[in-house]
């Protein structure tokens, strides 16, 4: 698994998986290596549950990730780490923010949002399996927006890929060019706390 | 010379191929998985681009465009196809001057669609050369190469998108610009005015080119036509698009003709492609179309007894069909997680439809919908909605409906539509309803803009694509000018307000108009500031959980059972104020 890799991210319409599915593609341009990055537009957009899939090697083809082929989940949320979890492979890692948006059938009383789901999870993973449990979201309003969870995730993501971080920081500068450039900064400094939370673990 | 790569969504790849073919002219109607394509020629200065009114409009542009000689073309989603079906078939016979390039997302699992059709049936059907590009790449290559073929052969040429290529992005190698072109312009009657003398000559035109193109795409003269990848041969496999991705996933070892024009086929060559392995599959979503056309020729392959009618198929699907390949293993038993509560997708916070939709419920109409963020509508807390079918029906099922029963059924119903959807085919229903009579109630759920498909501008918006000013529309007035002899404008977020007035105007013995009009919470106009945010007033409150049971996504039930409002989402609406029977929820200052 030394340049090829599978990366799921699961969340909620609206929490940048977009954004962090596009850095991937960077990234792996500037590595030379094939990507691909498949997204959700349209109606789940509207506050349902969303994945971005990021396929990244010498030749990818489906743009999908199947149940059990993710090397890498980063969920954006607790819940959504439970309903995606299985596309994770043995041996593979988890990263999830703690965080809780509550889907609006828990919010009304008709389904319960599940306790102690990341111990559900670490009681369920076979061995080999690591999973890394934290709050991105104090994270991303330490570097100074809500927003920035993406790039916190990311940065946490970055200790398990031997990828140069440079190669990272450089990609973030490209993705914020031009009328956003003011943002670069901010996110790379979300993804500089990201990549310390995993080395602080 | 450097090599440029970006990495384009494959609506992207197919904007930056018509740009780098000289494309003059873009008219579309947006349409998930689609839209982003025209929104990204817009970004393309030399380009004139358009958000049309329909789609048929949209391809009636282009035709346009194309016999003055320039380089042209029209995107909608598979079910826009059906809209512009009328011009699709004619423009067949009468061919191009400039280059004509038509394209239609497909959206198989209906990820946001209301149903799930093959466009590839309106490529034989009209007899049009299609083509299918499986990732950016060839989006980006296809579409040039879709130029050159519409003006080789004098043919409209259709691409055929999935959801899958449309909004996947991969690494795509990008080229100079050519040259905008027009070719001069010359009359010539014959082979533009589709009258049924001359019509019957261009049939046969029609018909020797559609050989003609099957004929070059088998003998190799078409570049990407198709492409054999030699492997084991106890296995061929045919296949196009995405689900040649997901074959190469499943199957690596096999023998695949991998199709890039998927009509009309190069039988010749697949014909020669079957002698050559023991078991021709045909793996293809959705219809059976390339397993009919070879089965009707006489060669023996299997399709649609392995592989399913309905939806996307994955690479599993494929090997567990065709091979003892193993799928890989799970850390997770699916099954023994916990399940997860489902998000079913909600209308915002401040969302303006949401007030009308708890008057409409209140009153408890029959109501025929339409497509667009307000066919949430059907679902939880309101279920407000009795039927929605394709753009533009609410307001002629409404009049069905009152023709069809007695005055009370008649009364009770009325028909909700957006003004894109208005604008798109709802007038032309409406139309309809004044001139026969009908009694029947249509309102406007005026947000002013094209929400659902992400926000485009229209008609009424007074905005073009690229946010200039532009001519609006003025609703209250087209109405009247159709003969609407009541039309009515509330404010939404009004519940009682709108729901009077529905009321009054159901009782009405003619047709009647009302206008919900406020903006989208997502657009600038519409978003609300800090200091309107709603908050809570916890002696007053006392937990009745009726500001809940609006489902906005900004209130939640705290651990102590008090509704919490989250201030980042609160677009303050106060529609939750509204509902509140203690005046427990505080509205924050007014709008200026
Ligand atoms: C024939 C056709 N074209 C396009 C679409 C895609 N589509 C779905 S809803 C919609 C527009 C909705 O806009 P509007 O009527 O203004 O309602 P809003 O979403 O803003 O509430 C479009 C274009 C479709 N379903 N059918």
């Amino acid at each position: 698994m030394s340049d090829s890799f599978n990366i799921v991210l699961a969340g909620v319409g609206g929490q940048g998986t977009l954004l962090a599915g596009k850095l991937f593609g960077l990234v792996a341009a500037r590595l030379g290596l094939d990507v691909k990055v498949s997204e959700v537009h349209g109606m789940a957009q509207r506050g349902g549950s969303v994945i971005t899939y990021v396929r990244i090697g010498k030749r990818v083809f489906s743009p999908v990730i199947e149940p059990g082929a993710a090397d890498f989940i980063i969920a954006f949320e607790e819940l959504e780490a439970m309903r995606w979890a299985h596309l994770l492979r043995r041996g593979g890692t988890l990263l999830i923010n703690t965080r809780r948006t509550i889907p609006m059938p828990v919010a009304l009383g008709q389904a319960e949002y599940p306790d102690n789901i990341i111990e559900s999870i670490l009681a369920l993973a076979d061995g080999g399996t690591s999973v890394h449990a934290f709050d991105a979201q104090r994270l991303a309003e330490e570097a100074g927006s809500v927003k920035a969870v993406n790039f916190v995730m990311t940065g946490a993501l970055s200790r398990f890929i031997k990828i140069d971080k440079q190669i990272f920081m450089d990609s973030i500068q490209e993705l914020f060019s031009g009328k956003k450039a003011g943002l670069a900064a901010m996110n790379q400094h979300a993804f500089e706390l990201g990549s310390a939370i995993i080395e602080a673990k | 010379m450097r090599v440029l790569k970006e990495i384009f969504l494959g609506n992207e790849a197919v904007a930056r191929g018509a740009y780098e073919a000289g494309v003059k002219v873009v008219s579309s109607y947006p349409g998930t998985p689609s839209t982003e394509i025209t929104q990204a020629v817009s970004s393309y200065d030399r380009v004139y681009c358009e958000w049309s009114s329909n789609e048929k409009v949209g391809m009636e542009v282009a035709i346009g465009a194309s016999l003055a000689g320039a380089r042209a073309m029209t995107c909608m989603k598979h079910v826009g196809l059906n809209v512009a079906a009328d011009p699709l078939f004619t423009v067949s016979y009468t061919g191009v001057s400039g280059g004509l390039v038509i394209v239609v997302a497909d959206d198989p699992g209906m990820h946001s669609s209301q149903n799930e059709q093959d466009s590839r049936n309106y490529a034989r059907g009209a007899k049009l050369p299609m083509l299918e590009p499986a990732d950016s790449q060839e989006c980006l290559d296809f579409t040039r190469m879709a130029y050159d073929i519409s003006e080789k052969y004098d043919t409209p040429v259709m691409i055929r998108l999935s959801t899958r290529v449309s909004h996947s992005r991969t690494l795509t190698e990008i080229h100079e610009p050519m040259e905008q072109k027009l070719i001069p312009y010359v009359k010539n009657m014959q082979k533009n005015v589709m009258m049924p003398a001359m019509a019957v000559k261009r049939h046969v035109v029609v018909e020797s080119r559609q050989k003609q193109i099957a004929a070059d795409s088998s003998d190799g003269i078409l570049e990407n036509a198709y492409r054999v990848e030699e492997g084991s041969k106890d296995i061929g496999i045919i296949t196009s698009g995405i689900a040649w991705q997901y074959v190469k996933e499943a199957m690596p070892d096999a023998s695949v003709f991998k199709l890039g024009m998927v009509w009309p086929l190069p039988l010749d060559a697949i014909r020669k492609f079957a002698a050559t392995v023991k078991r021709l599959i045909i793996v293809e979503e959705l219809d059976p179309i390339i397993e009919t056309e070879l089965k009707a020729a006489g060669i023996k392959c299997e399709g649609k007894e392995l592989f399913t009618l309905q939806g996307e198929y994955t690479p599993a699907m494929i090997r567990e069909a065709l091979s003892d390949n193993k799928n890989p293993l799970s850390a997770f038993d699916k099954s023994a997680l916990p399940l997860a509560p489902g998000r079913p997708p909600v209308m915002c916070a401040g969302c303006p439809h949401k007030g009308l939709f708890m008057a409409l419920s209140r009153l408890k109409a029959v109501v025929t919908g339409d497509i667009g963020c307000y066919t949430l509508g059907a679902l939880s807390p309101t279920n407000a909605m009795d039927v929605c079918v394709c753009m533009g029906a609410s307001v002629g099922m409404a009049h069905g409906i009152d023709k069809a029963t007695d005055s009370e059924m008649s009364e009770k119903t009325v028909a909700v539509i957006g003004d894109s959807t208005f604008l798109h085919t709802g007038i032309n229903g409406l139309i309809n309803s004044v001139y026969n009579g009908s009694r029947s109630t249509v309102i406007i759920l005026d947000n002013s803009i094209t929400g659902m498909t992400g926000h485009q501008q229209n008609p009424a918006t007074g905005r073009n694509i690229r946010l200039e000013p532009a001519p609006a529309v003025d609703l209250e007035a087209l109405c009247r000018s159709v003969g609407v002899q009541s039309v009515y404008t509330v404010d939404p977020a009004d519940t009682d307000a709108s729901r009077k007035t529905i009321s009054k105007a159901m009782k009405e013995p003619h047709v009647t108009v009302i206008i919900a009009r406020r903006p989208c919470a997502l657009i600038p106009t519409g978003r609300g500031t800090p200091e309107q945010v709603v908050t809570l007033d916890r002696d007053k409150c006392t937990r009745c959980g009726a500001c809940l049971r609006i489902m906005c996504p900004a209130l939640t039930k705290g651990e102590d059972g008090y509704p919490q409002i989250d201030p980042v989402t609160c677009n303050g609406c106060n529609l939750c104020v509204r509902v509140c029977p203690f005046d427990a929820l505080i509205p924050g200052k007014e709008e200026v």
